[in-house]
């Protein structure tokens, strides 16, 4: 038996440390723990409910403006503000782009490091490279001369001795299976990717003004103002640059990132096999086509799907989502067992871990800054996953058949869907999906624009003095990561109570006072370690769910703290 | 020297390293940049900089001939918003021939190693390269109750950030919250600025979130340049990006000397691209060269993009700028903007403090006398921010 400890846990956004027990060679137990804390809903606390969309969004620049989003829908959602469908279309056209660019860095920049060793690419030939990806795709950059470039630059990087971002991979593994030639296509893509998601994301500079961190969020609707007549904002010919820009995504996603799935996905066939955890999934739905409260409306269903029947799909109730903080560094009021509704939540924190510089966690006790968030007390998975298995089992015709193309592809049953590659598989399916309802997004901003239908902004509720004096809402947001909700109370205009409960929390949180494990956590048991020392398959399983550990951990505190502020001058 | 490395289990490869590091020029021939367009983008820091032009062929000769210099990038409580910024970087060829160009050696959100192996890496620059190496700090410091609120590998981030920083010849601080903690300041975890938790720093701040990658690069060929940080204010922040009020770079300023004003969200002046200040724009009292050098490759910054400022590079914003979507106390609304110039002199007179803080910047540079090489190339004399109002001491 050995005790395998990954911290930090790299190429995902925040601290994470995995534990883990090997035994004959595989996992037999695992704990997840989020090692850093904030307090963002603390500080949110006694301001203008408005600005909180600009707060929020701090909570994470990688899954940058996906907080926003909830946050103001939260606030919409408390006030009953309905905004027009302009900004209806501009924010689903950010947060499509968000998604799009989201999951191909991932895929890259994340997660392919898992598979694809980089110097074995030194051993790979030009010449059959090119033919391989002539094979799989007739994308322009497939030639031998690029692939040649490419390996050059990779083995004088290795020759320099200065391997940078490189230098401590695990190469060499025997859990790494590609050909030469699979590696060195891979790397080359990889170089590439960095360069398309900068252009791709410059969606986000003219609708929101910058990337990280877009600035055009409004409750009430968006900051970026419409008119085909005004050279200032948002008019055909900058809506003719979004779609250069989708155009360029499209290519791209069915043209590389795709292709080279599959690809790489042919070579590791046992993945499909491994990794499932709980076979719970939830997707809170999204993509609405008219009002957020039509949820039958949205292009991405709502939905539950429990023990991996897909024969069902069971109804949602936000007011079932509860938090448990068993096994967390928190107090609540009502003690350790207490499990809260994020309404109703608080957070008390109260470190119980070992004294730092420690070695291990206390396992058997608190053991993670992340709570344990479940539904009607059972555990979810969040993310491209469920929301693809969600809405095949809803019957959405275009999802049923980009799955049922690509097993049939691959061989594999829909099963195979329950596994770490089955998580990867869905993320790159829902882009293509997305993609699709992009172009749609902006037919419908230039068609009301040609009516003329200007607006971007209700105004009715942006004074205070129309609120009530008591308010509560929830907002939410199928995220690149999955479901995200904000849960906001207004007291007197200002916020009484804040709480996200947020993707990664509902994958990476620890066990619960019943102890049932969380996501990650089950979805480690029987993974193979060849080498303790190196434990290369534990990273696949865990970056197969794109963990996002600053957005995971979180805080609300319902006893209204004071808190100093210096005044405006 | 040679040491000899294993990329592969079984294949030993001998490589240099240490002094004969390759430096950035032999490093960018390689990867197929010409020397025409090094030249262009010496030329383009140089101005990124407020160098007279005759800089480029210095800022050219300098990386020339430094070796290739290696970063660390430590994230403590951040949101990878830096990261994420500096991962968009385009313009002017900045990244491209800045970043990759540097040994960049750890940065958990994209490094290829995990876990103890990636830790190592760090105690091996610290070991091999004291004193040469540059650190990027992301994310605030917590320093409550022992540091607790955030540990990687089992150590706290005070810490990590005390070992990391120590030995480095430059620290610069990404963001809002390594500056000066950001938001996270605001909650109970005690969190504070790199330049707080661990004193004697050879310090940039880069303030605003996120920061912007173009000024990232451009201090960081300056220091390749010329051996030392660029002229600083007396928050250390680089004076030719944080010098200048933002509302007299802003293309809607006309409109606010004409008095055309955006009175609700969507109405006609917001259409027409009138000014945002009565929304709550703090570009009046911000300081930023965001309206200049804008994002993602130069294609907008949030007030062409139609919202306010918010002046995220700005001391303690969240707390000093908050509420967002209220208009700046007495300033002129119709006509001539005196009064705005009034309210701006509080920022600048900020940035005025820079030649002072310059001198302390030239003293810990001789003091770190082993430094990363420097191409005896001379300094400029310090640029002088033009403010509208005697110097006169910042507050704090």
């Amino acid at each position: 038996m050995a005790k395998v400890i990954i911290d930090p846990v790299t190429r995902i956004e925040g601290h994470l440390r995995i534990e883990a027990i090997v035994e004959g060679g595989e996992v037999r137990e695992a704990f997840s723990s989020g090692t850093m804390f904030r307090g963002m809903e603390l500080i949110l606390q006694g301001r203008d409910p408005r600005e909180a969309w600009l707060w929020a969004q701090r909570i994470c620049g990688v899954c940058t403006t996906v907080h926003a989003l909830a946050s103001v829908r939260a606030v919409e959602d408390a006030l009953g503000i309905e905004i027009p469908p302009n900004a209806r279309l501009i924010r689903s056209i950010i947060a499509g782009a968000q998604h799009i660019q989201d999951h191909v860095i991932h895929f890259y920049h994340l997660h392919a490091l898992d598979w694809v060793d980089v110097a074995k690419a030194l051993e790979a030939d030009p010449a059959a490279t090119a033919r391989l990806a002539g094979s799989i795709s007739d994308w322009p950059t497939g030639s031998t001369g690029n692939f040649k470039q490419v390996k050059d630059r990779v083995a004088t990087l290795v020759a320099s001795g200065q391997l940078s971002l490189f230098a401590s991979g695990y190469w060499g593994h025997p859990a790494y299976q590609l050909p030469a030639e699979a590696n060195l296509l891979a790397v080359a893509h990889y170089l590439e990717a960095l360069e398309w998601q900068r252009d791709v994301i410059r969606i986000h500079a003219v609708l929101g003004g910058k990337n990280p961190h877009p600035q055009t969020y409004l409750v009430g609707g968006m900051a970026s103002a419409v008119d085909p007549a005004s050279p200032e904002v948002i008019n055909l010919e900058r809506v003719g640059f979004l779609r250069e820009r989708v155009q360029a995504m499209r290519a791209f996603v069915e043209q590389v990132y795709v292709p080279d799935l599959k690809a790489i996905a042919g070579f590791y066939p046992e993945w499909f096999a491994l990794g499932a955890g709980h076979r719970n999934y939830l997707s809170y739905g999204d993509a609405p086509t008219g009002s957020i409260h039509d949820t039958g409306s949205y292009a991405f269903p709502r939905g539950i799907i429990l023990d991996g029947d897909l024969r069902t799909v069971h109804p949602f109730d936000q007011t079932k989502v509860t938090e448990s903080i068993a096994r967390s560094y928190y107090d609540y009021s009502g003690g350790k067992e207490e499990v809260r509704h994020p309404w109703n939540g608080e957070t008390k924190p109260n470190y119980t871990g070992p004294t730092p510089p420690f070695e291990e966690l206390t396992t058997d006790a608190e053991y993670s800054w992340l709570k344990a968030p479940r539904y009607d007390g059972k555990v979810m998975e969040v993310g491209p996953l469920a929301r693809v298995l969600v809405a095949y089992a809803s019957g959405s015709a275009r999802i049923r058949s980009l799955v049922d193309g690509t097993l049939a592809e691959l061989g594999l049953p829909a099963t195979a869907l329950f596994s770490t590659l089955g998580r990867v598989a869905a993320r790159a399916l829902e882009t293509v999906f997305l993609l699709d309802l992009m172009d749609g997004w902006l037919d419908e901003l230039t068609a009301n624009m040609g009516s003329g239908d200007l607006r971007v902004h209700d105004g009715t509720k942006w004074d205070p003095s129309t609120w009530p004096a008591e308010a509560e809402g929830w907002g939410h947001h199928e995220a690149p990561r999955g479901s995200l909700g904000h849960w906001v109370r207004i007291k007197d205009r200002k916020i009484a109570n804040y709480q996200a409960v947020v993707p990664s929390t509902w994958n990476a949180g620890p066990r619960d006072l019943q102890g049932q494990t969380g996501p990650y956590e089950a979805a480690l048991v029987g993974t193979p370690v060849a080498d303790p020392e190196r434990p290369l398959e534990i990273l696949r399983t865990i970056h197969s769910f794109d963990p996002c550990l600053a957005c995971a951990v979180h805080v609300i505190d319902a006893t209204g703290r004071e808190r100093s502020r210096v005044q405006v001058r | 020297m040679r040491v000899t490395i294993q990329p592969m289990p079984g294949i030993p490869l001998e490589v240099p390293v240490g002094e004969e590091r390759s430096t950035v020029l032999e490093a960018l021939t390689r990867r197929g940049v010409s020397r025409r367009r090094f030249l262009q983008f010496c030329s383009a820091m140089a101005a990124a900089l407020a160098l007279p032009s005759a800089y480029g062929p210095r800022i050219a000769r300098a990386l020339e001939s430094s070796p290739r210099p290696i970063l660390l990038w430590r994230e403590f409580q951040d949101c990878a918003g830096n990261t994420e910024s500096m991962l968009r970087s385009s313009h002017p060829d900045v990244a491209e021939v800045v970043l990759e160009t540097l040994s960049w050696e750890y940065h958990e959100t994209i490094m290829a190693g995990a876990g103890h192996q990636a830790e190592a890496v760090i105690e091996r620059v610290r070991r091999e390269h004291k004193g040469e190496y540059i650190v990027i700090v992301e994310g605030a410091i917590p320093t409550a109750e022992g540091g607790i609120y955030c540990t990687i590998g089992g150590k706290t981030a005070l810490q990590l950030a005390r070992e990391v920083c120590s030995d480095a010849a430059l620290v610069i601080a990404a963001g809002a919250c390594a500056w000066d903690g950001g938001f996270v300041a605001s909650g109970p975890t005690g969190a504070v600025g790199i330049g707080q938790a661990v004193s004697g720093l050879n310090l940039v701040n880069l303030g605003g979130c996120p920061m912007n990658s173009a000024n990232a690069a451009a201090v960081l060929v300056h220091y390749l340049t010329f051996g030392e940080a660029p002229p600083l204010d007396a928050y250390r922040r680089p004076l030719f990006a944080y010098g200048h009020l933002i509302h007299d770079q802003c293309e809607r300023r006309a409109h606010f000397d004409a008095g055309r004003y955006v009175e609700a969200w969507g109405d006609a002046g917001h259409r027409k691209g009138w000014c945002l200040y009565k929304m709550g724009c703090k570009g009046p009292e911000a300081t930023f060269n965001c309206p200049s050098v804008r994002w993602n490759d130069g294609t907008s910054w949030p007030v062409q993009a139609g919202h306010g400022c918010i002046g995220c590079a700005s001391p303690q914003f969240w707390t000093q700028m908050s509420p967002f979507y209220e208009r700046l106390p007495n300033v002129k609304l119709i006509g001539l903007d005196l009064d705005a110039q009034t309210i701006g002199l509080g920022a600048v007179a900020a940035v005025a403090g820079a030649a002072t803080v310059h001198g302390v910047g030239m003293a810990i540079k001789k003091r770190r006398a082993r430094a990363v090489a420097v191409a005896g190339e001379e300094p400029p004399p310090t640029v002088e921010p033009q403010p509208d109002a005697p110097p006169e001491a910042p507050e704090g």
